[in-house]
């Protein structure tokens, strides 16, 4: 129970996820040499596959895209002291709002149905997290318990939707109709080809930049914006919050629909940047993997930026690696994304203790040899 | 720094207990800078001194919360190595903190046996718990149902529990971290009462506090710490309040606050009939009614839990009224009904609420964050769209400097400043609004005698430039020395009005227990 300094923000928001990513390597590594393979290996072809050419950099920023926008979302409502589990949810409905929007508006032109797609997405997303949000605020029902039932129904109206509302007459595969080619989401490697620079082609498109440009927005927003700063108010201290007028209630529902908004974004990048219809389970669940990227990324846009890069760098180099050694399945690279989470979100606070003891004992003896 | 004697130097007898050269750092802090105690067996020995001056720090060293860098302790004449809360049990030491450790709903018998039940099935133990319960009962006199439910208790007895506590696990030594802080001075004295016959039992008691008057009735000896070093040991019989107050702040300190008369004109707050339901909906304020009138200070009494603080929270618009209503310069300002605390900021009401940590302050914080509470929708504080944090910051350094905020650095996590400071920024954020009306309670709570002064003076000054101020206070030589007129609440309703002249702590005594003014009064005149 000793009394400890605080930690610099290198060890805070650096070493120690750093250390909790390698033990959670570590012990990939042991399920690797269990199931009879050489973890060296595995690592070698995670990493290039991840980053070794030109298309795997392709792939591994598409799916940072998705991670930084759930990873935002997560994080706006936990400085609300909110725990929002419901990213995937909502980012699913928020899937429905940009389909409706280029299905039925496609006559408009490609810059105005951007924004009218990005608003419906946010519309979509926003209002699925506001019944949770509503229940938390006015009649106290817990966002988790809320969120993941909210998960459930989404998924089951979307199916209901796609297998009997939004599947073209003829079709056998309960997905909807592709959106017109004008209002497709520009890929990098097209816009790069315009430029006169050769890439390889891969699903990373135009949402890869939004993503960063809404980063830099949420950090202004929590940091910079009188709602930002009441948002933080409430989840540091409600009883605070309403003291000086701000009612907690409100900056929860505010929060969670703002949370829902960063959400949907994912369906931007899924639906009108790679896949162009609406697909079921296209979420495939990025929305809980934002949990993870936010609280390693310490719920700072920054950090969240880095999170969401190595989960993309996992989700693309398993990838490779369960095409390159068979014995070595989907499942197994689930495996080792899982224990990434558990160790680096989960078990956060497993290393904190004793490196906070390490750093307090060495700055006591660095205090000391100053003083002597 | 260099080191003075133990008074209590008696040669053959053992001290019960003694520290030998204690020092320990947290990072830059140097907490207790190579501390000498000697506490005698059989006495009642007070450690006085400011917030932060290292008293609770060295007492968490004797009960094994903290481990000290450097020195030793020692317990009846013999090296203890305390590393936890059973080392110290195991050598006798018993704590009383300052926050009870109790399960409210649990019987005194099962809180008391609670850690030490004595095997795996519960009677065993509980019938021979409650026959040594008895006998200390008896012995000291505590009065104490041993199968009251902890919860239903009041203050007074639920501390007496911890005392049970604490001689149950074998204490020879107790510590006591601030224990009058929730009592009411009848309860006090008979605290002082019980802490006497375990004196006479042989015990040893070690009584820490900021209050002086109470080291002068209740102690045979007394230490000094300032700034983490052991300053002063003193017999309480040769020392005096002055003394002491001096070698704890290391100058002259004013005890008794200097203000002129009071010139009351306008009301600015009346409160009519006003009752206040908590969330369970029991009425916790009755029918207040009461006025404060521009260039006055009204205080309001009683012991924590009366009704105060729901009353103060309905005022500044935190708590909705349930009936009755509040006028503020003739508008009605009734909480609940669309006016809340950001509407009655703009009207001109501050509010310095009583519970600091939990209320005034966010203590995750930066201090400019802090200083903006409430006030964060000020023009002055926006920039395009955004915080502007460069004049939040100037602002904050502003008050800084006006209320000699310390360390003056806006960019410091609040919770990083002593109690004395975070409070001194509470204040300069309301009072240099310039409001009409400020509501200010527990000003003082964890604040050290040099802030107090400060702050007295501040709220004076408030009043003088004709403000009106509600002050509540539980510490009845505040509200006595600030209050130009004194009304007591007491179950939730205001049972009288003592003018600030004609006040003593005796009839306030009374009055907060419930007894009404005029007997209060009568009962004084035949004493």
């Amino acid at each position: 129970m000793s009394k400890t300094v605080e930690l610099p923000r290198w060890i805070d928001v650096g070493a120690l996820p750093l250390l909790n990513l390698l033990l959670a390597l570590v012990v990939s590594g042991l399920v690797v040499l269990a199931i009879g393979e050489n973890p060296v290996q595995v690592v070698e072809i995670l990493l290039y596959g991840a980053f070794g050419y030109e298309e795997a950099w392709g792939y591994t920023l598409y799916y940072t895209t998705n991670f930084i926008f759930t990873g935002l979302a997560f994080a706006v409502a936990f400085h609300c002291g909110l725990f929002n589990i419901g990213a995937e949810g909502q980012a699913y409905i928020g899937g429905l709002g940009v389909t409706l929007a280029a299905l039925y508006l496609d006559f408009l032109p490609f810059p105005i149905m951007l924004v009218v797609a990005m608003l419906a997405a946010m519309i979509f997303g926003a209002a699925w997290a506001y019944i949770p949000a509503y229940l938390q605020a006015r009649r106290g029902s817990h966002v988790v318990i809320t969120t993941i039932m909210f998960n459930f129904i989404a998924s089951s109206l979307m199916v209901y939707l796609l297998v009997n509302v939004l599947r073209p007459e003829g079709s056998m595969t309960p997905e909807s109709e592709q959106i017109a080619e004008h209002l497709r989401l520009p890929f990098i490697h097209d816009i790069a080809a315009a430029l006169g620079i050769d890439m390889a082609s891969s699903p990373l498109n135009l949402s890869f930049v939004y993503a960063i440009v809404i980063s830099v927005m949420v950090w202004l927003f929590i940091w910079h914006t009188r709602w930002g700063y009441a948002i933080r108010t409430v989840g540091a201290n409600a009883v605070a919050a309403t003291y000086a007028g701000l009612e907690p209630g409100r900056f929860i529902i505010i929060a969670m629909m703002i949370s829902g908004a960063l959400s949907s974004f994912v369906a931007l990048n899924e639906v009108m940047g790679v896949q162009h219809r609406l697909l079921i389970d296209f979420t495939a669940g990025y929305g809980f993997v934002g949990i993870a990227v936010a609280l390693m990324g310490r719920n700072h846009p920054f950090g969240i930026f880095l999170a969401a890069l190595l989960f993309g760098m996992l989700y693309q180099g398993g990838a490779e690696l369960s095409f390159e050694i068979p014995t070595i399945s989907n499942d197994m690279v689930v495996v080792i994304q899982g224990l990434v989470i558990l160790f680096t979100g989960a078990m956060e606070h497993m290393f904190r203790p004793r490196v906070t003891k390490i750093y307090t004992a060495w700055r006591l003896r660095q205090d000391a040899g100053e003083a002597a | 720094m260099h080191q003075m004697h133990g008074a209590g130097e008696t040669g053959a007898v053992q001290p019960a207990i003694e520290l030998r050269g204690i020092d320990k750092r947290f990072g830059a802090v140097h907490a207790n800078k190579e501390i000498d105690l000697k506490v005698d067996k059989g006495t009642i020995h007070g450690i006085v001194g400011e917030n932060g001056a290292g008293k609770s720090t060295l007492m968490s060293i004797l009960y094994g919360f903290y481990q000290a860098d450097a020195g030793t302790i020692h317990v009846d004449g013999k090296l203890c190595e305390i590393n936890g809360s059973e080392d110290a049990i195991a050598v006798g030491i018993g704590m009383v903190h300052q926050h009870f450790m109790l399960v409210e709903t649990f019987s005194v018998l099962e809180n008391v046996i609670l850690g030490v039940e004595g095997g795996a099935v519960l009677r065993d133990g509980v019938e021979k718990a409650r026959e040594e319960l008895k006998r200390l009962e008896r012995e000291y006199s505590l009065n104490i149902d041993p199968d009251a439910i902890v919860g239903d208790l009041s203050v007074g007895l639920q501390q007496r529990v911890e005392i049970l506590k604490a001689l149950y696990r074998g204490a020879e030594i107790l510590i006591l971290d601030e224990p009058t802080g929730v009592l009411t001075p009848q309860e006090a004295d008979h605290l002082f009462r019980i802490l006497d016959t375990l004196k006479e039992q042989g015990k040893t008691v070690v009584l820490i506090t900021h209050k002086l008057r109470e080291i002068m009735a209740a102690t045979d000896n007394v230490s000094v710490m300032r700034q983490g070093a052991m300053v002063a040991h003193r017999k309480t019989a040769e020392t005096s309040p002055e003394e002491l107050s001096e070698l704890m702040v290391g100058r002259k300190v004013l005890l008794r606050l200097e203000k002129g008369e009071s010139n009351p004109a306008a009301t600015v707050l009346k409160v009519d009939n006003l009752c206040v339901d908590n969330a369970q909906g029991v009425r916790k304020v009755k029918n207040a009614t009461f006025t404060v009138r521009a260039g006055e200070i009204v205080g309001i009494a009683g012991v924590s839990g009366n009704g105060q603080s729901e009353l103060l929270e309905a005022l500044g618009g935190i708590r909705s009224a349930s009936e009755g209503t509040v006028e503020l310069n003739r508008q009605d300002v009734t909480a609940g009904k669309g006016v809340d605390a950001a509407e009655l900021r703009r009207r001109g009401v501050a509010h310095v609420p009583e519970d600091r940590h939990r209320m005034a302050m966010v203590t995750a914080f930066s201090a400019k964050e802090a200083a903006i509470l409430g006030y964060e929708d000020d023009p002055a504080y926006q920039k395009g769209g955004l915080l502007d944090w460069d004049a939040i910051s100037a602002a904050t350094a502003n008050m800084m400097s006006e209320f000699d905020v310390r360390p003056d650095n806006p960019d410091l996590k609040a919770a990083n400043f002593s109690g004395g400071n975070q409070q001194k920024l509470v204040l300069a954020r309301e009072i240099m609004r310039d409001p009409e009306l400020l509501l200010v309670g527990q000003p003082t709570r964890g604040v050290d005698i040099g802030a107090i002064e400060f702050i007295h003076k501040r709220i004076v000054a408030m009043r003088d430039a004709g403000k009106a101020v509600l002050l509540v206070s539980v510490e009845l030589d505040e509200i006595m020395s600030l209050a130009d007129r004194i009304l007591v609440m007491c179950d939730g309703a205001i049972i009288g009005e003592v003018a600030a002249s004609e006040a003593n702590e005796r009839v306030l005594g009374l009055m907060m227990a419930g007894v009404d003014p005029n007997e209060a009064k009568a009962a004084e005149g035949q004493a």
